[in-house]
């Protein structure tokens, strides 16, 4: 059963997602990975302003292929999220609310994702065509210079995700492994 | 000697670059069919689905299965009797993936410099592997891969005392460390023997085997399932949210070795492993 939810995140939805939950977002989410990242946050450490406003949004750690003509976006699936997780925290201190992504996230992400309440949901890698159907919109808002790697707002609609990890710190990696594994060996 | 044209040759990798980025293997496909009935965690039963899902609207709608349309990885095989007129093979080969990236409407994925990092904004260079064989064919397979299992392979120069156990435990531990991030259900390529460079590319090259097809070798078949069956039992499942499905075939190639060597490379691949093959 699907929890639907809508972007730019509140209070009261980040407290009720919990690890495991199944969710559709609906709603504008902004993409950003490695080099916008790095970015941004350089950008903050000298004290300039972010290209967007964060606060309780959620950005996509995703680099879309090139859309064809008709297209909103080609394929679009997630990038493995512990590429960024040295510049997460700073993110999430000034209000970034959700990340979606794949793959582990380190203590520090986490433990940032607890004080400042926020959420961690996986979409499925390697299914970047099918996630293309769910983006009803897509433009360039930051950084063009940086091609797959700009900053893209995405207009969204019931797209699907795993909240792998919740802001109680709840991971899904965790205690999902345990129940299928067999000692065996 | 047989001539062919390079202008042939650059055509053809474009296609190939477009062929190997729209259409899952059906190998591959099949073994996700097969897979998704034994997986025992719902969710991991949903992922499989939604891949094979995925894999339909790719080559329907004739996009990328995955935007990690990847390093352009191409092994050519070139007949001792052939020879290429009109250019460079070399030349031929980069502008071919630089036209099937752009006309594919791929994602252009390469910097010019590791620190740099600047997008070189057409995809090239690849990375080209040159094998010289009898004939006067020319044979090129395009096997794009994808960073996010890339990322998680390992190479270990062992002990020969480390043995076939030691060799087992590292192949082990690096699918368990690479756990979410590689996509899973992956397909293991691995390359025992050889030096430092050659069993890597052994790894890679154990990648484009079909996916049923086991080692030749009766011993290196039974270390393949050996170490399917193990990879299974770790619980990591379809997308490192649990299951029973983490692997989808383990792939040895073996080569002699040095006296005082036993290097082992462990090169996974993600459940979008793809490759397109043609002969000229």
């Amino acid at each position: 059963m699907y929890k639907k939810i809508n972007t730019p995140l509140t209070e009261e939805v980040i407290e009720n997602l919990k690890s495991g939950d199944t969710v559709l977002i609906t709603g504008r989410i902004f993409t950003a990975r490695d080099a916008a990242h790095k970015r941004m946050v350089e950008s903050l450490d000298n004290g300039q302003e972010l290209p967007f406003d964060i606060k309780n949004q959620v950005i996509y750690y995703v680099g879309p292929c090139p859309a064809k003509p008709g297209q909103a976006v080609g394929s679009c699936g997630p990038t493995t999220s512990g590429r960024m997780d040295a510049y997460t925290p700073k993110l999430l201190e000034i209000g970034l609310k959700g990340m979606i992504g794949k793959g582990y996230r380190n203590k520090e992400v986490v433990d940032a994702m607890m004080k400042y309440h926020a959420v961690y949901f996986t979409a499925i890698g390697g299914a970047g065509a099918l996630l293309s159907e769910r983006v009803i919109e897509s433009k360039v808002v930051a950084y063009d210079d940086l091609g797959p790697e700009a900053i893209h707002e995405f207009t969204v609609e019931d797209f699907p995700v795993i909240v792998t990890i919740d802001m109680y710190g709840n991971n899904l990696y965790e205690s999902e492994r345990e129940k299928y594994k067999k000692a065996n060996f | 000697m047989r001539e062919v044209k390079a202008d042939d040759i650059k055509k053809t990798v474009e296609l190939l670059c477009i062929e190997a980025n729209y259409n899952l293997p059906q190998d591959v496909l099949n073994i996700l069919k097969e897979k998704a009935y034994e997986e025992v965690s719902e969710t991991g039963i949903e992922i499989l689905n939604s891949i094979i899902e995925n894999a339909k609207i790719a080559k329907v709608k004739k996009m990328p299965i995955c935007q990690d349309t990847g390093v352009a990885v191409i092994f050519v095989e070139i007949g001792q009797d052939v020879h290429v007129v009109g250019g460079s093979l070399y030349d031929a080969i980069n502008n071919g993936v630089k036209d099937g990236y752009l006309n594919g409407y791929l994602r252009k994925s390469i910097v010019s410099d590791p620190f740099i990092r600047i997008n070189t904004n057409d995809n090239t260079p690849p990375i080209v592997h040159y094998d010289i064989v009898g004939g006067d064919k020319l044979k090129i397979t395009v096997a794009p891969k994808g960073a996010g299992s890339e990322n998680m392979s390992a190479l270990k120069m062992m002990k020969p005392s480390d043995g076939i156990e030691g060799v087992k435990k590292f192949i082990i531990d690096t699918v368990e460390a690479s756990g979410p991030n590689a996509c899973p259900p992956l397909i293991v390529g691995v390359g025992i023997g050889g030096n430092f460079e050659y069993a890597p590319l052994l790894a890679k090259k154990a990648l484009l085997r079909p996916i049923n097809q086991r080692n030749n070798d009766d011993d290196i078949r039974a270390l393949e399932e050996e170490l399917l069956l193990k990879i299974n039992s770790l619980g990591i499942g379809p997308q490192g949210l649990g299951g029973s499905i983490t692997a989808l075939a383990v792939n040895i190639e073996k080569y002699p070795t040095h006296i005082a060597m036993l290097p082992v490379a462990v090169n996974i691949s993600c459940h979008v492993t793809r490759h397109a093959t043609a002969i000229l």
